[in-house]
């Protein structure tokens, strides 16, 4: 069963249609890179994914259950989308991390506030806290930032937020991790050290969907490739296909832009 | 020279007295004027229109007019106009009349610097919480707030520092504040008459007490420096 369905989802932002019909699948462990140009909605579609917009039509399903479904008003109310959000992750582009808080705070706040909600948070506090806080450890030192953890974001690279997001995202284990082109704030120098991470949580299965830039990038790690254009999917299927052997004209035409430089 | 020196020791004390109900008047605003503003700041950003109209025009209205003549109205509107003199004609009516004035007159200030410094505050940070399952509470006590506090500091240090001197103004309605009990002194009391000196000598309070306020503010100030 596919982890993740998306049917016909919408969208539209004062008269201007983002998304015009876009349904696609993937299947758990995948790695789906989503390319296109500026203003093809790719970024808008993750944010309907992580409930960020709300579509004006389509359904989103993860694992057969129906997140969202913009014909039925009861999935679309506010305290039931907050629990649905956790299903996914987002990476932003400009990393928000939290300024007042190191970067071990970061990834273990939300864990915390949730942990506050289950039934047995004040019997068990302590055992709690303490598995959070491991568990952010770990990810920090699997980002390579084992020395850093201390640290508050200023004192910070781009590259070294970057990872401290990608961690802060994986802390609460969500189905499906999405990257809002990861590496579009960062210099050149620092984009391999996020690629790379990237790249190793591919090599785990984690099920990703990351719209990038990064052609190469998107070739060696994906799957599975989307390409978009004005709303719509023109082409989709393995790198090979998509990005090595485009069938369709708008895709040749985006990415030998590519290709010369 | 000597007969300052006599009069020295019956001034302080009358200074103080007045500088007493100066310093009630002003924490009386903050504690007042704090929470007021924040409701206040949130109406202006309401979804909903009326509220939002009225907290708009209310700060509008408060901004627009001289603290002086707010404390007029108030305190002189209920008995001459309507016959129902709420405040009464005590110290202590008198005082709460100043207090509602002010805290009112501040709330209006500083929920305009609340709104500025929630405002702001990067969208991403809302989504960065909101991804992250946080509830909007959340999100606006464990990641704006801090960020906010930080922001107003500054402008929030000028507003508290003109506070301590607006009390001042209190005097319109004959609140035996610090001027009041100085200039007492012109016109004969305890003994003393026709000396100019214990009014001047109230500006050394305010200076004090601005100084002492100017460190504090600032050590807050530097208290926040940790993050960026």
């Amino acid at each position: 069963m596919a982890i993740l369905e998306v049917e016909q989802i919408q969208k539209t932002f004062e008269k201007v249609q983002v998304l015009k019909d876009i349904s696609f699948s993937m299947e758990k462990g995948q790695t789906l890179s989503i390319i296109g140009s500026s203003g093809s909605g790719k970024t808008t579609l993750l944010r309907c994914l992580n409930f960020l917009e709300n579509p004006d039509a389509g359904i989103i399903r993860v694992n057969g259950e129906t997140l969202f479904d913009a014909g039925n008003p009861d999935t679309r109310k506010e305290s039931e989308i907050r629990k649905k959000r956790l299903h996914f992750g987002l990476v932003f582009q400009s990393f928000n991390l939290f300024p007042q808080y190191t970067a071990l705070q970061n990834v273990m706040l939300a864990g915390q506030l949730l942990a506050k909600e289950a039934d047995n948070y004040k019997t068990h506090k302590k055992e709690i806290n303490l598995a959070i806080e491991e568990h952010a450890k770990e990810l920090l030192v699997q980002m390579g930032l084992g020395d850093r953890m201390e640290n508050y974001p200023h004192q910070l690279s781009g590259g070294q937020c970057q990872r401290v997001a990608i961690a802060r995202a994986l802390a609460l284990t969500p189905d499906i991790l999405c990257f809002d082109e990861p590496t579009s704030a960062l210099d050149p120098e620092l984009t391999g050290e996020v690629l790379r991470v990237i790249k190793e949580l591919a090599d785990k299965e984690t099920t990703m969907i990351i719209v990038t830039h990064e052609m190469a990038f998107a070739r060696d790690v994906a799957d599975c490739v989307i390409f978009m254009d004005d709303g719509y999917i023109v082409e989709q299927g393995s790198p090979r296909e998509v990005i090595e052997n485009p069938r369709e004209e708008r895709t040749k035409q985006f990415l030998s832009r590519y290709t010369q430089g | 020279m000597q007969l300052i020196i006599e009069q020295f020791p019956i001034v302080i004390r009358a200074l103080n007295v007045g500088f007493l109900q100066t310093l009630k008047l002003f924490f009386v605003t903050l504690l007042g004027a704090f929470p007021l503003g924040l409701v206040i700041a949130f109406g202006s950003m309401s979804h909903f229109r009326p509220l939002r109209y009225f907290s708009k025009i209310l700060v509008w209205i408060i901004r627009g007019t001289p603290l002086m003549i707010q404390l007029l109205i108030i305190y002189y509107f209920p008995g001459l106009v309507l016959h129902n003199p709420i405040w009464g004609g005590s110290e202590s009516g008198r005082f709460l009349a100043a207090s509602f004035s002010f805290i009112l007159n501040y709330a209006c200030y500083f929920s305009e610097i609340y709104r500025g410094g929630i405002q702001s505050i990067p969208v991403g940070q809302t989504e960065a919480g909101l991804v992250l399952g946080m509830t909007k509470r959340q999100i606006f006590v464990k990641v704006k707030l801090l960020q906010m506090i930080k922001r107003i500091v500054p402008p929030m240090s000028n507003e508290i520092i003109t506070l301590v001197k607006d009390t001042s103004l209190a005097r319109i309605i004959a609140l035996q504040e610090i001027i009041w009990a100085g200039q007492a002194f012109m016109k004969g009391s305890q003994g003393i008459s026709g000396a100019i000196w214990p009014l001047f000598f109230t500006a050394v309070y305010y200076l004090v007490c601005n100084g002492i306020l100017t460190v504090l503010l600032g050590y807050l100030e530097k208290k926040l420096d940790y993050f960026k």
